[in-house]
């Protein structure tokens, strides 16, 4: 569906809200990722409030779009989505890895409404999202499956094996999302293992390949928009993104992969995201 | 006498005609694990994902979670190493609905040698949650056990080996995922088995007859959930236990009995399989005595359970 300019306003709110979500969620259990979180606001707020065929009234309905989180340490941004869009009350995000709470340190399918595939060690996702896609071809259904990868976890060589299954098994009812933010746990990818060029690669793979700016809600929408028309062959949206992004601290900075906030870096945060009260 | 993956191929055509969400999945070696004679007739259903056992693993999760069956295929052990992680991340955790069917498992890889053997498999899949794992030990039960895994809901580990072995059964016989079989009744000592062993098991229990000593054996297909209530049976009713597996002493179906045993009912228990050491290329049948995995080592060790009897 089509943005128009309320509804890109509307989703710019939104992602802000949802920071304020992370922050005050992380916050409140001094426990989870932040920076990942972060990066993937925009990215969430398009296929969650804008282009996912899904019914938070009925979690496994079977023709719904479906989503991975490849990257699952972002499982604060996932959860705050998911009750946003209603699967469940917006308090159970206090509870996040907490004992008995739906809510695990990574998502998990049977735990969760709204999870459709359970991650957390990286390098499975797109592969599951491959078997997704094949399963629709099989089953004559017309759902997407959308993936999204971390840029580090693309050190996986398994998300290389399922680029290329992607290619021959056609699968163009998959949109892969890069969070390409350039940071990962011990430091930048250029530091740890540089990646090249990205987009090269997977071109040269047989994929089509889209840039854009992560944090641009019209363009997250547009490049889905794009990859929905591409047959017969798999799209990958290059997401150019800031880990960390719109706490200033935070932003393209390693250390904020997974470190608990302090009381004066939860203020620092409220106030930047503009949540302070 | 037909090799067990023949079978096990053969079985997964029949499924298929049954039961149209069965899809199968192969990494370059459906020729060797007969998962291809699935591929020649339901070519929309089979998928070869080249060598890459990871993205197959996982690729048969995605396909689970939207209401297929993969059947997934390859060697034991590259399932039990290569593609542990998304077994126990993706299926396990998520109870998806996947049979991992490893082929060429304990020794029956023979000439390749030991980088092809499979002597560690059970241990590992035993140590995940929900994952049901069966070893089968003839062709019949290689088929009731494909019928069988596709109507249990959760993943499940089929161990199936490379070798042409001596039927047990005939196409009547009746199995049940989490039921041993009482294969042959003794009232002084019970082995039991599983896979291939269960037919040299059956030779032990030939040997000791002419000693004059009378051993049952069971055929423990199913190691996890193991038949608990079976082996506590036997042990009361014999007083001593020997265990018989084509894998590694460490983990294993010995491992598993003697849990129960040993908190349980604690009778004399000698655990027969391979001692944690690799095995080597050559000639199957040799390779499995060298290894103690013959009539005559089960016999032996049938006597030194027999001799610790109180």
């Amino acid at each position: 569906m089509a943005l128009d300019f309320v509804k890109e306003k509307e989703l710019q709110e939104l992602s802000k809200n949802m920071r304020i979500e992370i922050i005050e969620m992380l916050n409140k259990v001094k426990t989870g990722h932040p920076g990942g979180s972060l990066s993937a606001v925009e990215i969430m707020a398009v296929l969650y409030f804008n282009q996912m065929n899904i019914d938070p009234q009925n979690p496994q309905w079977e023709d719904r779009d479906r989503f991975i989180a490849g990257k699952g340490h972002c499982a604060p941004i996932v959860y705050v989505a998911l009750a946003e869009r209603g699967y469940f009350p917006k308090e159970e995000l206090r509870n996040l890895r907490q004992m008995g709470s739906i809510l695990q340190g990574h998502p998990c399918m049977l735990a969760t409404p709204g999870v459709d595939m359970s991650s957390g060690p990286l390098g499975l996702g797109l592969s599951a999202g491959v078997g997704m896609g094949i399963a629709a071809k099989l089953n004559k259904k017309d759902y997407y499956t959308y993936v999204l990868l971390g840029d580090g976890e693309i050190q996986e060589g398994q998300v290389w094996e399922a680029a290329m299954s992607a290619v021959k098994f056609k699968i163009d009812n998959v949109i892969t999302i890069l969070d390409n933010n350039g940071v990962q746990l011990d430091g930048t990818n250029d530091e740890i293992m540089p990646l090249g060029d990205i987009g090269k690669k997977f071109e040269s793979f047989g994929w089509n390949v889209i840039h854009i700016d992560g944090h641009s809600i019209k363009e997250i929408d547009q490049a889905i928009e794009v990859a929905k028309t591409i047959k017969n062959k798999p799209s990958i949206i290059i997401a150019k993104t800031i880990k960390g992004k719109g706490v200033s601290y935070m932003e393209g900075k390693s250390i904020w992969h997974g470190k608990p906030l302090s009381e004066e870096d939860y203020k620092i945060a409220m106030e930047e995201l503009g949540g302070a009260n | 006498m037909k090799a067990m993956r023949d079978a096990y191929g053969e079985a997964l055509i029949e499924l298929g005609k049954v039961n149209e969400d069965v899809v199968v999945l192969d990494a370059d070696v459906s020729s060797s694990t007969k998962s291809g004679l699935f591929g020649k007739v339901f070519p929309e259903r089979f998928f070869n994902m080249g060598i890459a056992e990871g993205n197959m693993t996982a690729v048969s999760a995605g396909m689970a979670a939207c209401g297929k069956i993969p059947f997934i295929n390859t060697f034991a052990f590259l399932f039990a190493l290569r593609a542990a992680d998304p077994i126990r991340s993706l299926i396990a955790y998520g109870n998806l609905n996947v049979k991992i069917a490893g082929a060429y498992s304990g020794f029956s890889d023979s000439y390749d040698g030991a980088s092809h053997q499979a002597i560690e498999d059970v241990a590992i899949m035993r140590s995940i949650p929900n994952i049901t794992v069966v070893v089968v030990a003839d062709e019949h039960e290689a088929k009731k056990a494909v019928f069988a895994a596709a109507e249990h809901k959760g993943p499940v580990y089929l161990r199936l080996s490379r070798a042409e072995v001596k039927p047990i059964y005939d196409d009547n016989m009746s199995f049940e995922i989490g039921k041993g079989i009482n294969v042959k009744e003794g009232k002084d000592v019970t082995i039991i088995a599983n896979g291939y062993m269960v037919s040299k098991a059956l030779d032990a229990a030939e040997l000791l007859r002419a000693e004059g000593i009378e051993a049952g054996v069971i055929d423990m297909h199913t190691v996890k959930p193991l038949d608990k209530e079976l082996v506590l049976r036997k042990a009361k009713e014999t007083g001593a236990i020997v265990t018989v597996e084509e894998h590694n002493i460490h983990g294993g179906l010995g491992s598993a009995v003697a849990e129960v045993l040993s908190t349980n009912t604690p009778v004399p228990l000698e655990i027969v399989g391979v001692k944690d050491v690799f095995g080597e290329s050559g000639d199957y049948e040799m390779l499995l005595k060298k290894n103690g995995l013959c009539g005559e080592s089960i016999a032996d060790a049938a006597k030194r359970a027999l001799k610790r009897k109180k």
